[in-house]
Formats: structure tokens, sequence, C-alpha cells
């Protein structure tokens, strides 16, 4: 449709989260009657320009029209108003609340007296569902839903909106086959009536399915937009990847030792399936995938965070007990979490109080802590790491972000560990202290130190790894060697529906 | 009539249980006019500051101030009838709910722009708007004597042996119900309480509904503040001192999940009706003062402990259920060809077209 106005453009739109740009030069173009699709890697910037055009997020820079018309949502009331209709990422339903009243919160039909017309509600509903072709009674509450119900229910929300732009953020990733072919179903019918639809999805087989126009982003800037029919999966592989892998990733050649960490057939209902692997002393192994494969999961399972219902982990020879992260602890076993904020760090304690919490017991004489042997401990560890924080009793809460991971880290190193399990270790990070934290893992490793390292971010796994699992939907799908993990075959085979049989070739060499 | 289906009827029945085996013991409990009138009218205040705060609760927020704010209206009240004597009664009343209203703004003000959490706020505002009141009335007492006699009459008279008091809670409790039931407003109100993120996501005026539950509330103490000065003809700075405590333990009891979005103005009312009542009954069945008091608290208690079992058990039934049918375990290309939709497999696993509620059969096992 050259001649009509795009409802959707965006031109260079930023938006940054403190020192961590998220979004850099949002470029998108969205026609009516077209299906968009938006691809890029964990982190590329997607989410946040979703946000921002469903005025979750204010932007800081660049331009946003509708219909030709600039806009600013200053919340997500106006964006729908305007007729924006968005499904984000994770299901936001109300579990109190009907599947019905779900659908129309704010919006329910009214009847005499302004209350609210239930039976008109019901049965917009049922209209909605035999749209979708879905089985779903409106009057049950939204708790106890699967989450591909509950995303069924974002879609019929967004559906009823009628809106003229419909944001899908990965609508697709829980449901099953036979859904997804009815929500594409749904989709063509909003194309073929006018509608613009933004399609964001990681399987590239449903991109080349249903969209008729494709977006690459990478690192939080537009690389491309196609038509899909002149793109190949691999080449938008290759542009979702395609960076130079500078030295950021200072990796130290080491020889691994004994197997120190052994996991063998974990499992967890609902989570993760029949995950088996070995860490070796020395060595770095990277588990990647997307984000919400599963990988923090299997990590908080083996720490003994969380239970798992079948399988075992076994550290030095000994098996440990599950679900009890004190003999973890005690095992040798260190976690540096997702999290560094909520899970990580007692952020109104002092440095010295924070690095000496693990290790503290052995500080102690009689139950009492020796304050000289904490403060020499502190004074120890985050001189090694080069923490810059103004004094060891400043509190972490005025420390960057880097320095704060430090903090964690060198809390956890405080113990000895022998195996070091880090999750997302340089997430939010500027890029000198990034390299500052690799520098780190990779001399502890060439020390002997067993790590196992969760990353979204592809070239940090693949310059720190010497051994790399890909995680995918709950199962490790593939093993690759250092030499053998390009991005290419990473991103394949943490994609369902990238090209799968060289994943799974790959996954047996 | 659904919204009494659930645990509204575990709580009526015990209350009905437990003014049956007493009317057994001591049949004047409940067949004397005396009874029959105390039977309505002890609960009345209780009520309708547990409609109030029901409502607050509801959205995961608590007010703690209800009791200070009830002193601070109910001496008002005296006060105007005092220094104001030619005011009809009427103005009095919309005076002291009009006070209550500002000091429940207050409330709410701070709660939604400061975003601090409403248990110490309004354990904040408690000491102050008690202050208030000792400094405004010291050991001064209003007593029946200051107050118009019509007044004083509304606290005592009965209309077809209803007590109007009683009538008065009915009314607010079925306005409320009303409008928390089948509003836009209330409804929004359950979501902010169910997931207060997803609702600032979804954009609702998220301030402004907390800030109107927290005007309600403070309406209702005000209200509460009246009744009390008709009731019991005395006002000092001492009045309404815990009843806040008491206030939430009936909520709770009611069945109104502390954690907010669910439960209903009514079971909270019932709550308030139980608790009061069995305070009354257990006397009379010739239980001692230690065990009146443990009694309630094992209410409270149990109350909570059976939202938390509840709560859990749901959560591993969801993860059962989600096992049992995977979203899709997607081998190349999506999910198994012919998976069934988990629409189809769910009403067997999951709860059938029923409520967070839907649990009644063990709650009225519960407080039975």
């Amino acid at each position: 449709m050259p001649n009509a106005a795009p409802t959707l453009r965006l031109d260079g739109v930023a938006k940054s989260f403190g020192p961590v740009a998220a979004l850099r030069s949002g470029t998108l173009t969205v026609h009516p009657g077209s299906i968009h699709a938006l691809v890029g890697e964990n982190g590329a910037g997607k989410s946040t320009l979703v946000k921002i055009v469903g005025g979750v997020h204010r932007r800081d820079a660049g331009v946003v029209e509708l219909d030709g018309e600039p806009v600013d949502f200053t919340g997500p009331a106006e964006a729908k108003a305007a007729g924006v209709a968005v499904i984000h990422q994770e299901p936001a339903s109300f579990p109190d609340l009907t599947v019905a009243e779900n659908i129309y919160l704010g919006r329910e039909p009214l009847g005499r007296f302004r209350r609210i017309d239930r039976r008109a509600m019901r049965e917009g509903v049922r209209d909605l569902f035999r749209d979708l072709g879905v089985d779903l009674d409106p009057d049950r509450p939204a708790e106890g839903l699967s989450i591909a119900d509950q995303q069924i229910v974002e879609i019929a929300k967004a559906i009823s909106l009628d809106a003229r732009l419909l944001v899908m953020d990965e609508p697709t990733a829980a449901l099953s086959a036979v859904e997804v072919r009815r929500l594409f179903a749904v989709a063509r019918g909003l194309r073929d009536a006018g509608r613009a639809v933004v399609f964001i999805s990681h399987r590239l087989d449903e991109v080349a399915d249903l969209c008729d126009t494709v977006t690459v982003m990478r690192d939080g800037e537009h690389v491309s937009t196609d038509a899909v029919a002149d793109v190949t999966p691999d080449e938008l592989v290759r542009r979702m990847v395609g960076r130079a892998v500078a030295d950021l990733y200072p990796k130290v050649p080491s020889t691994p030792g004994e197997v120190v960490l052994q996991v063998e057939g974990l499992e967890s209902t609902g989570t993760f399936h029949d995950v088996s692997f070995e860490v070796r002393a020395g060595e770095i192994v990277g588990l990647a995938g997307l984000v919400g494969a599963g990988r923090s999961e299997i990590a908080r399972a083996v720490f003994g965070v969380d239970q798992y219902a079948a399988g075992r982990v076994v550290v030095g020879g000994k098996d440990l007990r599950p679900g009890d992260p004190a003999a973890a602890i005690a095992a040798g076993l260190a976690l540096v979490p997702e999290d560094r904020r909520l899970q990580g760090l007692v952020t109104e304690s002092s440095v010295a109080r924070n690095v000496s919490a693990v290790a503290r017991r052995r500080l102690a004489r009689l139950g009492i802590l020796l304050p000289d042997a904490e403060a020499r401990l502190a004074r120890d560890w985050s001189g090694r790491l080069e923490v810059k924080a103004g004094a060891l009793d400043a509190t972490a809460t005025t420390m960057s972000g880097g320095n704060q991971q430090k903090v964690v880290l060198a809390k956890w190193l405080a113990t000895g560990p022998k195996v070091l399990i880090v999750d997302e270790p340089t997430r939010g990070i500027d890029v000198g202290t990034k390299a500052e934290v690799h520098r780190l893992l990779s001399t502890l490793a060439a020390e002997g130190l067993a790590v196992l390292m969760i990353s979204s971010e592809l070239p940090e796994v693949l310059g720190m790894a010497d051994r790399v699992l890909v995680v995918r939907e709950g199962r490790i799908v593939a093993e690759l060697s250092r030499a053998q993990a390009t991005p290419e075959r990473v991103m394949r085979a943490a994609t369902p529906g990238a090209s799968e049989t060289t994943a799974e070739t790959e996954g047996a060499a | 009539m659904s919204l009494l289906r659930r645990r509204e009827a575990g709580i009526a029945l015990a209350l009905l249980v437990v003014i049956g085996v007493t009317t057994i013991v001591q049949p004047g409990f409940l067949l004397s006019p005396g009874g029959w009138r105390d039977l309505l009218l002890t609960p009345a205040i209780l009520v309708v500051l547990a409609v109030g705060q029901a409502v607050v609760v509801i959205t995961r927020n608590v007010d703690l101030s209800v009791g200070s704010v009830l002193g601070l209206t109910a001496y008002l009240t005296g006060r105007l009838f005092i220094d104001a004597p030619d005011l009809p009664i009427v103005v009095v009343a919309l005076v002291a709910i009009a006070a209550g209203t500002v000091l429940g703004l207050v409330n709410g003000s701070i709660v939604a722009f400061a975003r601090v959490p409403a248990l110490v706020i309004t354990l904040g505002t408690l000491y102050v708007y008690r202050g208030v009141t000792l400094t405004w009335a010291g050991s001064d007492r209003i007593d029946a004597g200051d107050m118009p006699r019509a007044f004083l009459a509304l606290g005592t008279r009965q209309v077809l042996s209803v007590p109007v008091l009683t009538i008065v809670a009915a009314i607010v409790l079925v306005a409320v119900g009303y409008y928390m039931y089948t509003a836009r407003g209330g409804r929004q109100l359950y979501a902010i309480g169910s997931d207060p993120d997803a609702a600032a996501l979804q954009g609702l005026p998220v301030r402004r509904r907390l800030l109107w539950a927290f005007a309600l509330n403070g309406a209702l103490a005000g209200l509460a503040g009246v009744m009390f000065a008709a009731r019991y003809g005395t006002v000092s700075s001492g009045a309404g001192l815990g009843i806040e405590l008491q206030v939430v333990g009936a909520v709770v009891v009611g069945g109104v999940a502390i954690f907010g979005g669910s439960g209903t103005v009514a079971g909270a009312a019932l709550g308030a009706m139980l608790l009061l009542t069995i305070n009354r009954a257990l006397p009379v069945v010739g239980i001692p003062d230690f065990w009146q008091r443990a009694v309630v608290g094992a209410l409270i208690i149990g109350a909570i402990a059976l939202d938390r079992v509840l709560a859990n058990r749901r959560s591993r039934r969801l993860a059962a259920a989600r096992d049992a049918d995977p979203p899709g375990p997607r081998s190349p290309g999506g999910a198994p060809p012919g998976a069934a939709p988990p629409g189809a497999a769910q009403p067997g696993a999951a709860q059938p077209g029923d409520g967070p509620q839907s649990d009644g059969t063990n709650r009225e096992e519960a407080t039975a």
C-alpha cells in the first residue's frame, strides 16, 4: 500500500535506563494491511520498542507517528485510546477476575444505571473465542489458566480493542501448533481488514509463514527492513548476531581438570526436563538460550534454591541434598544470581558486610563475628576485584551496577567455592566493567575454578566459554565446543523453528 | 445468587451454628426481644467499618487508622451538638462523614503518591488522628445530656423490630457491595489488588482508584463515628480505641484475602457479625474468658492459614495440569501434530467455572 500513510512510523527512537541504552535508534515503518515481523537477539531492544509504542515507557528521543500524526503517550491508557493494542511478552492477567472481566477490564459494556452488563460481556467473549477457536469458559477466574490460555486471553483482549495497530511481543512462545494456526488466521483477518500488525517472534518459520515484511534489530538499532520473500532465514540469523567480537572477552586458555559438578537427569515439572551435564575444574561452560528457556531455573535447582522432581547433582564426587542451599555452599557451590539488587545484595549494608555475608561463619569465634577479620576479608577481595567504592563501609546502594556485581562476586568468592554459577554476570553493566568481570572470570577459571555461566548475550557466551550448552524449552539441545560454537549455530539450536536439523547434528557431534 | 455461593455461605453457616447452639443453651439469646435486638444491633458499627476496610484490603492495602477516625468523628458529632445546637441532625451527620472522608483522603494520597506501604502510613495516622482528638477533647467527655434526644433515639429505636443502626449498616453493605460487584470502578479495585503492576501496564487509573477506596473507607469510618455517638450516648477521646484490629480481623475472617484481589464486602460484614456474635455467645455457653479470646484468635489465624493452604494447593494443581498438558514441547515446526489445545484439557484439571473462592466447602469446615 504505497499511497497510504504508514499506520506506525518510528524514527531514531532512543531509550536509556540509567547508564544502559536499551534502545539506541529504533526505526520501524508499518503500513496498514501489513504484518510486519520484528526480529533480533535477546536484548536487541525489541521489547523496549514495543513498550514505547504501547505507552509503558516514554522515549528519550526520536519520532513516533500514528497515521502520520506525531504522538507521545504518557501511559498505556493513552496508547489504548489511540487505537494501539499491545500483547506484552509476559501475560499480565488478573488472577482473581474472571476471564471475561480480564478481557473487558475498564471497557465493560454498561447497561442501565452504568452497571456492568455481564450478559453482553459474556457474549462478546464467546464471539471472540469462537473467532479464535478456543474453548474457554468466560466465567472462570484467570487464576489457574495455563500460560497458553493466559496468552489467549491477552490476545482476545487485544483483538477486542478493535485497534488499528496490534503489536504482539512473542505471542506464540507458549502456544500449541493448533492455537498458533488460529492466531495466524486471526492476524491475517486483521491484515485483510486493513489493520497493521507487528509480530515479534524468535521462530523464523513463523515469520516466513505469517509476515510480509521483516525488520532486524541488533544492539538497540535498526539493521535492515526487507520483504520476507527477499531474505532467507539464515541471512536473518546472520544479521541478528553479526557483530565484531572485540577483546571484550579476554579468555585465558586453561586445561580442564577433573569433573567437579555433575548433573544427571534433572527434571522439574513444567520447567525443565532431563537435564544432564558436567563442569570440569578450570573450565567455563556457557549455558546459552533464549529468555525463558529455563536456564536460570536449572541453575537455581542445581544450587538447591528450588526443588526438582528427579535426577541428582554431584559435587566433588558427593551427592548434593536437593533443596538445601546451605549444603550446596558447604559442598563448594556458589551462585551469583540474575538480579543482584533483589537476590544478591543487601543494598543498605556496607561493602564489608556484603562481602562477608556468606563466609561469615568462618570469621566468627564462639559465634561472635570478629570485625577485624571481616574487614580483612572484605579488603582482600575488594582489592582483588578492584571494587571502586569510597570506603568499605559505603553502602551498596551508592555504587554503580558494575561495582555492585563485583561485590556480589567477592561475596561468593570469599567462601572459596569449587564451582561458581553466574547468571547474567554482566547485565546492565557498562562495557568497561564488563571486560573487567570477564577478565576476572577467566582468571579464576585458569586458577582451577569451575564456572557455569548463564548469559543471554551471545558474544559473551562465545567469547568466554570453553564449551557451550544450548537450552531450548527446558531441554539441553546442543553441546558445542569452543571451536564449533559460532553465533549462527547457537542461535539455530536455541531458536525453535530455525533449521533444526543442523542443530541436532551439531548436538550429536 | 452466585455472589453468596462461595465463602460467604460458609461464614453465614458458621454464624447460624453459633446462634443456634447458644440459643439451645440459653433460649433468651435469640428468642427474647432484647436478645433479638442485641444480635442485630451489636455488630452494626463493626459491619460499617468492615465494609469500608474490605474495599481497602481488596486493593492490597490496609487502613489501620479507622479507630482513630471513628474517635475523632464521634467527638466531632458531640461537639457540633453542643456548639451549634441549631444544626439539624442530618447536617451534623454529613459533616462528620465529610470529616472522615478528608481523613481517609489524607491516608489515600500518601499511599497513592508517596508509594509508602499503607500499613506504615495508616499506623502513623492512627496515632496522629488520635493525638488530634486527645488534644481537642482533653479529659472532656460528651454525655447523653449534651446530645438531642431524637439523635440518641436513633441508637436504640427499631423499625419493624429491626434497629435503625442495623438498617443503616445494611444499606451501606448493599450499596457498597453493589458498587464493587457491578461498577467498572469496583472491578478495577479488584484488578489493582490482584496485580498492581499489571494494572499499571493496562493503564488503569490506579492512583485515582486508591484515593477513592481510602476516601470511601474514611467516609464509612466517619459514619461509624456518628453511629457510635448515637448508640452509646457518651464520647470521650478514647472512643473506638483499638477497634481497627477487630475490623481487620473481621475482614480476614470474612474471606477477604489480605493480599488483595479477592473477597467480598458481604463476606467482611458476615465476618464482623460472626466475631461479635461469638464474643457474646461464648460467655453464655460458659466458656472461660481466656478461651473466648483464644477462639477469636484461632479464627483469624485459621482463616489466613486456610487462604495460604488453598493458594498453595491451587498452584500445585496448576503445575501438574501444565505437565499433563504441555504447552507444546515444540519439536521442529511447532507442537506435535494433533496435540490438544490446552483450553480443551483445562476444565478437567483445574476448577471448572468457579472462583478463587471456589473452595467454599473447605472454608465451611474451618469456620464452623
